[in-house]
């Protein structure tokens, strides 16, 4: 048992190192895709870009890949909490604005 | 024998327990700078090309400086965590101190990033920022409040890791019992991750 978590932990550590050069290239990937200048499409790359980094950050970082479903579903249910938040307020100022 | 058995099922309850605890405050903080993103974004629609002119004052390099730094610190905490399970006590600590470090960095780069905006006269209610664009204000008021309590999460998140790093050294945060490692690993990657979306939304819009 301690010695199936001891390789468990070894090759996490590996990942760790795998999950940073990963964050490392999306990084620059933003910032290249900045400076392309796509006016209509920036913001969605870039939010997907982020979205995508922090993806990384909470299944492994965090260990959400590892833990128990209720855990997963109750981030999933805080995520919804919000962008039902930002859609109901963008139904509003979307047609008061324009 | 039972005795000790019946210790250690309790033990992995309070850490189920805990950890989502830290979860639950972790999604209440989810919902206070998802206030201030939906702010940002009600407004950077209406105040479109205001928040362009505005994010070119901005330093990118520092931006992305300050990214790969909390990124960085991310995997050492990461690290840290990994090193305790494994019973190494001295790296474990090395890891946390870097941890630390790079978190003081980013914070001595917002010190030089925003200390050069106020040598411009742009601070909130200063008589040149007042004078200009509605928009400009509101992006300017929406950097200082967002970047600034983001740095007060990693100026929180520094002091807990202090005394994270206490507890390690003194083997109260050990290979059995490392809960308290875990969590403020979660909330030193929650911070990162609003940084991760606070970057791209302020310095990189084209």
């Amino acid at each position: 048992m301690a010695e199936k978590e001891l390789t468990f932990d070894v090759v996490r550590k590996r990942t760790y190192v795998f999950v940073w050069i990963c964050l490392v290239i999306l990084t620059a990937t933003t910032v290249a895709v900045a400076k392309l200048h796509l006016t209509d499409y920036a913001v969605i790359v870039s939010i997907a870009i982020a979205t995508a980094k922090a993806g990384l950050v909470v299944t492994f970082f965090m260990h959400l890949r590892h833990e128990p479903w209720i855990l997963k579903i109750m981030l999933f249910v805080a995520l919804c909490a919000l962008t039902l938040i930002v859609m109901l307020t963008f139904s509003d100022t979307w047609f008061r604005y324009g | 024998m039972d005795n000790s058995n019946e210790k250690v099922v309790r033990h992995r309850i309070d850490y189920t327990g805990a950890k989502m605890g830290m979860w639950i405050f972790l999604f209440t903080e989810v919902l206070f700078f998802g206030g201030l993103f939906l702010l940002y974004s009600v407004f950077r629609s209406k105040y479109s090309t205001d928040f362009h002119n505005s994010a070119a004052e901005l330093d990118v390099f520092l931006g992305t400086a300050n990214t790969l730094i909390l990124l960085t610190s991310s995997m050492s905490m990461a690290l840290s965590i990994a090193l305790v399970r494994k019973g190494r006590k001295g790296l474990s600590i090395l890891c946390q101190i870097a941890t630390i470090t790079l978190g003081l960095i980013f914070l001595v780069n917002k010190y030089i990033e925003w200390g050069a905006h106020i040598s411009h006269g742009i601070y909130p209610h200063s008589p040149q920022l007042d004078h200009m664009s509605r928009g400009k204000i509101i992006f300017f008021s929406l950097y200082y409040v967002m970047t600034g309590i983001h740095g007060l999460h990693v100026l929180i998140g520094i002091c807990v890791i202090t005394g994270t790093l206490i507890f390690t050294a003194r083997e109260i945060i050990k290979r059995e019992d490392f809960v308290k490692l875990e969590n403020t690993g979660l909330y030193w990657h929650f911070v990162d991750i609003i940084w991760i979306y606070l970057f791209p939304l302020f310095y990189l819009i084209t």
